[in-house]
């Protein structure tokens, strides 16, 4: 009989938990109910008592393992952190979010246990045994796969099961203790575009791709780099949507041309970027080739607009295609949305 | 004070990504269609890797770099003629299989065991660099498991950035949700870091530096040895293109003011 192990990390208040780990909880939930398998989930936070009465309605055995070491998120600590909680569970089969936190650990104390590990998971399913679903070469080919081997670590995609949302209650932690190695690594803060200029929205009901066409020469024979930054920005500001660009446009910034200053690559969307997960996206001034269209495999409706009537977008990649000029559709749309707020 | 790394970096074979992909099930598992003849490139990730790494290298005399590399010899050897002709680095070459349906924990013992048996490697003063994924498994996982092998505590994934201090200390900006960087430091070697895409741009092609590459990476190339990947249990059940395809309305006449007006009613609508 397999026994489930759900590992769970607070967000950066140090004491409730991640969505993302949230997610994993209801996962572990199905999964042992489908199994008839036992249910504990492991918390790391410094302070394990808020998260544990968030899943006190799990009924599963809570363990923890908390205190101000495992404030930051660095190898060492949370490595010993999961380690210990896998030791204590006795896992079989043990479920995690795939947070930068724990995708950063979980292969490592995967092979301390002698397990094994598959990331990325999509689906978990299978009838006798259990199946597991994930992409590989970038989202282009869909795998079901399984293991015999135990310990067997799954690391959750984000946005694949809804979030645990049971009563808050009085629950009963296990605390743990983890022993820590010496630490070599201080996380001293992290670092963003101040919150006006953030433009990667993860929790944005859309995205908005800008491609290389809009830095190249305009009918005019100029390029309007400066006009093209106004538009794509305006529109972010009145839709909140998330801006994703690909490669060869934010590669130009990197190349010291004077292009679009707010794009880094950490926008890239694509074969060397994110695969984000929005409900829509759009595309503008990008041939929607295979390179990028991976990076668009987790977004629901999709429309483009390309001046390139045979562009990958019109080939079963995209729900509508507008063959236009972008610049001047997006200027409408953004008057239009100008409008509609009065 | 001057520092000096031995840096390691990992980096597989990926088909070029502008290649029709088609997976076939032989009797090891799932597979490419012709995955032998596709042309194949570094890996994205793992070149962003490697040009860091040939960056740190240069700005600190007496480091060193090796390039550790899985795949079939042949395979290798054609995506060398190009990757030899960015930045020097001595190539160590396991011949073993290519792709990304291969397990991971058997790809991550192979790596190690064959950094573990580099000459001369000062483990002190290793930095191990790849991609923090790869453009085939993609799992995000095989350096882990490496570093993990080599009793490396201090692990790095996503990275864009790594600054050095004077004391062996550097920082290091990794990744995180929300479109930020974590910002670490770390007292010094060694420690492993997976890149994300970095901030250098592709060095152009200099023949000389491949000429100068070449001449050790042939017989390099000779003297690979195999590397045999355990399966550990793992079965696939399935491996398929995805079958969503769209049916998509193509609009080449509409002005540019319909255009809007239907998109802010799309962009509205629930």
């Amino acid at each position: 009989m397999e026994t489930i192990l759900v590992l769970t990390h607070a967000d950066e208040t140090g004491s409730a938990l991640t969505r993302a780990s949230l997610e994993a909880v209801t996962a572990g939930k199905e999964l042992a109910a489908r199994l008839s398998a036992t249910l504990t989930i492991g918390i790391v936070a410094t302070d394990a008592t808020t998260a544990a009465s968030t899943l006190a309605a799990t009924g599963a055995r809570l363990l923890a393992v908390s205190g101000e070491a495992f404030a930051q998120a660095r190898y060492a600590t949370d490595a010993a952190a999961v380690e210990a909680l896998c030791r204590a569970a006795q896992a079989t089969i043990v479920l995690a979010p795939g947070s930068s936190r724990l995708t950063r650990v979980a292969a490592g104390v995967a092979h301390r246990l002698g397990g094994f590990i598959d990331a990325h998971i999509t689906a978990l399913g299978g009838t006798e045994s259990v199946e597991a679903t994930r992409w590989f070469y970038r989202q282009r080919v869909e795998a079901v796969l399984s293991r015999d081997t135990r310990p067997w670590f799954l690391l959750l995609d984000a946005g694949t099961h809804a979030a645990f949302a049971g009563e808050p209650g009085v629950a009963s932690v296990e605390q743990v203790a983890a022993e820590l190695p010496a630490q070599r690594t201080t996380v001293i803060g992290f670092r963003a575009p101040a919150q006006d200029a953030q433009t990667i929205r993860p929790d944005a009901k859309m995205l908005f791709v800008a491609g290389a066409g809009w830095t190249k020469k305009q009918p005019d024979g100029q390029i309007h780099a400066a006009e093209a930054g106004a538009l794509i920005l305006g529109f972010l500001h009145a839709t909140g949507a998330s801006l994703g660009s690909s490669k060869s446009l934010v590669d130009q910034g990197g190349d010291g041309n004077s292009v679009l200053p707010f794009l880094t690559h950490l926008n890239q969307i694509g074969q060397t970027g994110a695969t984000p997960r929005h409900a829509k996206g759009l595309s503008t001034c990008c041939h929607g080739e295979e390179p990028h269209v991976v990076g668009w495999r987790f977004i629901g409706d999709r429309r483009a607009i390309s001046l390139d009537p045979n562009c990958g977008w019109t080939r079963g990649k995209a729900d509508v295609v507008y063959i236009a000029d972008a610049f001047q559709v997006m200027a409408k749309v953004n008057a239009l949305l100008d409008a509609k707020k009065g | 004070m001057a520092n000096v790394f031995d840096i390691v970096v990992c980096a597989g074979l990926v088909p070029d990504p502008l290649q029709t992909l088609e997976p076939v099930t032989g009797p090891n598992g799932p597979g490419l269609k012709n995955e032998m003849v596709l042309p194949a490139v570094l890996d994205p990730w793992a070149a962003s890797a490697l040009y860091e790494a040939a960056n740190l290298a240069a700005k600190n005399p007496g480091s060193k770099l090796w390039l550790v590399s899985l795949g079939p010899k042949a395979k290798l050897q054609q995506v060398m003629m190009t990757v030899a002709q960015k930045v020097s680095f001595q190539l160590v070459p396991v011949d073993g299989p290519i792709g990304g349906f291969p397990d991971a924990h058997a790809t991550a013992a192979a790596l190690a065991e064959a950094i573990t048996a580099i000459p001369d490697l000062d483990r002190a003063k290793l930095l191990l660099f790849g991609g923090w994924e790869s453009a085939t498994r993609g799992a995000g996982v095989t350096l882990q498991l490496v570093g993990e092998r080599l009793g490396m505590t201090d692990q790095f994934q996503g990275v864009d950035q790594i600054d050095l201090r004077d004391d062996g200390s550097f920082e290091v900006l990794e990744r995180v949700e929300g479109g930020k960087h974590q910002v670490s430091v770390c007292a010094g070697t060694p420690a492993l870091l997976g890149w994300a895409t970095g901030n250098l741009a592709e060095p152009r092609n200099n023949p000389q530096v491949g000429m100068a590459n070449m001449r050790t990476i042939m017989p390099a190339l000779q003297r690979a040895k195999a590397a045999k990947l355990e399966a550990n249990g793992l079965r696939y059940v399935s491996a398929a293109l995805p079958k969503q395809q769209r049916t998509t309305r193509v609009e080449k006449d509409m002005a540019p003011d319909e255009i809007a007006a239907e998109l802010v009613a799309w962009i509205g609508a629930e």
